[in-house]
């Protein structure tokens, strides 16, 4: 078993006991809800009588069904309007705090709290969606729950958990031109695969994770749970310090010193223990891009698609699925493909670090003929400042649709979607069938600075080609 | 809320493949919803639609089966708990495979589905046998921790923490998180952040 890790000191500062079952009952510092996963929870609270424990330990806002061409109320789809109805009553009743569309503060629940200063470190962070582990970036415990699970943290702030196990997961040197930490986050699944992280959490550590931006940060434990690992985290430190500083709920004054010092004390010890440890080289990334199904079916964009003979034996019935569905065949190139969607945005790379790299790539260029390319900020604060920065007349001057805040085509619960057979180029975090909206649409996941690369040729694009012109 | 869950009788149905994501189990559209009800007839959805009659959902000979058998990494991706909901609707009471994703596993124990795992070679014997005889008797007991179909009987796994929350009937942990309101405000106003936040 692990020990003297950030993962052991906070799941031991916020054990209340040890249930009947076996299973700690464990604490919640911060709890997120949204429109989709909360109203079930809340009519199961009415149900048994149960109140809200902690109120103001819960925030909300809307991001999965919300429209991002015109976010005028009422929606045009009536369901995505009753489903955000149901959160403000239900956020009115309950006395919870609610960004909605409009308050300034609005967008994906895994930008917005972090941009607040809500996510802090050392705090346990639940919300309804797997893409939680985002807040470990802070070095915070924080992960994905279901809506009864969603019901139990309404009604007593805790959770029923096993302790997971812990596997420090080390990327060592700076990344090459190009490379970028989605790249990275890919190329850790692609390693160790989709279910190589489940029953772990993932210490992302190394000098490649020390040099990051918080933004960046957030991207790898963002995807950590495509990897399987529940939660994902990065070590607090100076980097973290200074995002947080005077932000809206971060400690301030003498507090502000105190918590420095507290979460200080929490960083895994120098002689901590861990399950596992896995090292990877940061030199050997190359912009990744995945030509299957799953998020661990990718390769470097100068790759190509693997033959069956290449994978091992249980990974190649999946495989042959892949090559069906994506239409690719192995051991072709996967560069040169051509691409009908390319979307920039979601809680992976929607922030405004993302936007800034896209629109790098973007600037002084025009989107493919045929090509349908969208950006859409993450929330309604990088909206503002990149519209400040004047990133969005970057875009609009190369014919990209500038939108509204939302989730938009990464999961497509609202009118973003792919048709039939489409193939996307997408800054998002999964290429499971079916995800973006159509039965048959194909994905291509990678960063944010390769979507736009793949706008403007209208294939699948090595960035690098074009950061050397 | 106490029910007991020892053992699932009845007859399965296999679902062959690994890594099957709830957004397949349950499409990303039919979660535009305030209630889990009707999720049942929409397990599945877009697998169903492709295979036009022929994905074991469909097919006349597993209607009424109550026991699932999949193959690895089953339920990964997505939170949803819509994908638990839509196969406890659609009838299934228990879960037998090679591995699960953990929040799915997770969610299935507060709806009372035990999701039980067996070998790689267990999984593909059981789906077999389904396939050849799909009214073969199937049995998975969490007393025993063995699964049954027909003459063929194979050990299974779970964690005893979720294992006892079965066989217990404390499978629903509400009342009992609940019940601890006084150590949690205690847990809470030992941790320091609660007070800056606050200031």
């Amino acid at each position: 078993m692990s020990q003297r890790t950030l993962f052991d000191k906070v799941w031991d500062l916020h054990t209340v006991g040890t249930l009947p079952s076996g299973q700690t009952q464990l604490f919640i510092g911060l709890h997120l809800i949204h429109e989709v996963t909360s109203p079930q929870a809340f009519a199961m609270l009415r149900e048994r009588n149960l109140q809200v424990m902690f109120p103001d330990r819960t925030v909300a806002t809307v991001d999965h069904i919300i429209p991002t061409d015109n976010q005028a109320r009422p929606f045009a789809d009536p369901m995505a309007e009753a489903m955000l109805q149901e959160l403000e009553k239900n956020t009115a009743a309950y006395g919870i705090r609610f960004y909605n569309t409009g308050s300034g503060s609005q967008g994906i629940v895994h930008i917005i709290a972090p941009e607040q200063g809500l996510t802090q470190p050392g705090m346990t962070i639940a919300c309804g969606d797997s893409h939680t582990s985002t807040h470990g970036a802070f070095g915070a415990i924080a992960f994905g729950i279901g809506t009864s699970q969603v019901r139990d943290v309404l009604a007593s702030q805790t959770l029923a958990l096993a302790k997971l196990k812990v596997r420090k997961v080390e990327v060592n040197g700076p990344l090459q031109p190009g490379v970028y930490a989605k790249d990275v986050v890919l190329h850790i699944i692609r390693k160790l695969g989709v279910k190589g992280g489940v029953g772990y959490a993932y210490e992302f550590a190394g000098t490649t994770f020390a040099a990051m931006s918080m933004e960046e940060r957030m991207t790898v434990c963002n995807m950590a749970i495509e990897g399987g690992a529940r939660c994902g985290y990065v070590n607090p430190d100076q980097i973290t310090y200074d995002y947080l500083k005077g932000r809206d709920f971060a400690p301030k004054g003498d507090a502000w010193d105190q918590a420095v010092a507290w979460w200080d004390s929490l960083r895994s010890d120098a002689d901590a223990v861990y399950d596992d440890v896995v090292v990877f080289n940061a030199a050997d990334i190359a912009p990744t891009v995945t030509w299957g199904i799953t998020p661990s079916q990718g390769i470097g964009v100068d790759e190509s698609v693997p033959t069956p003979e290449e994978m091992p034996q249980d990974e190649q019935a999946l495989a042959q699925e892949a090559y069906s569905y994506m239409d690719l065949q192995p051991g072709k190139p996967l560069a040169g493909t051509k691409i009908d969607v390319c979307f920039i945005g979601s809680c992976t790379n929607g922030r405004i670090s993302d936007l800034r790299e896209a629109a790098k790539i973007a600037q002084g260029h025009s989107v493919a003929p045929g090509v349908k390319a969208f950006v859409v900020p993450g929330s309604e604060r990088v909206k503002q400042e990149a519209e400040a920065e004047g990133l969005d007349r970057v875009f609009a001057a190369a014919g990209f649709e500038w939108r509204e805040p939302g989730c938009s085509m990464c999961l497509a619960m609202n009118p973003d979607r792919l048709e039939g057979r489409q193939i996307s180029a997408s800054s998002s975090n999964r290429n499971f069938k079916g995800r973006q909206g159509s039965a048959s649409g194909r994905t291509l996941l990678m960063s944010p600075a390769m979507v736009a690369a793949a706008a403007i040729t209208g294939k699948v694009t090595d960035v690098r080609e074009l950061l050397q012109q | 809320m106490v029910s007991e869950v020892k053992s699932v009788t009845g007859r399965g149905v296999p679902l062959v493949g690994n890594d099957v994501d709830t957004d397949r189990i349950i499409p990303a559209r039919f979660l535009k919803c305030v209630t889990f009800d009707g999720l049942g007839e929409h397990a599945f959805a877009d697998d169903r639609a492709q295979l036009n009659g022929e994905h074991p959902f469909d097919l006349p000979q597993y209607q009424g089966a109550n026991i699932l058998v999949v193959n690895g990494n089953f339920g990964c991706g997505s939170s949803r708990e819509h994908a638990p909901q839509a196969i406890a609707k659609w009838g299934i009471q228990a879960i037998v495979g090679e591995s699960f994703a953990e929040i799915f596993f997770g969610n299935c124990i507060a709806l009372g589905v035990p999701c039980v795992m067996v070998t790689t070679e267990v999984a593909k014997t059981l789906q077999a046998q389904l396939q050849a005889d799909p009214q073969s008797a199937l049995t998975v007991d969490l007393e025993g921790m063995q699964v049954t179909c027909g003459d063929f009987v194979a050990p299974i796994a779970m964690n005893e923490g979720p294992r006892q929350m079965f066989v217990t009937g404390q499978w629903d942990a509400t009342g009992q998180l609940v019940a601890q309101a006084e150590n949690t405000r205690q847990v809470a106003d030992r941790l320091p952040y609660i007070a800056w936040q606050a200031s």
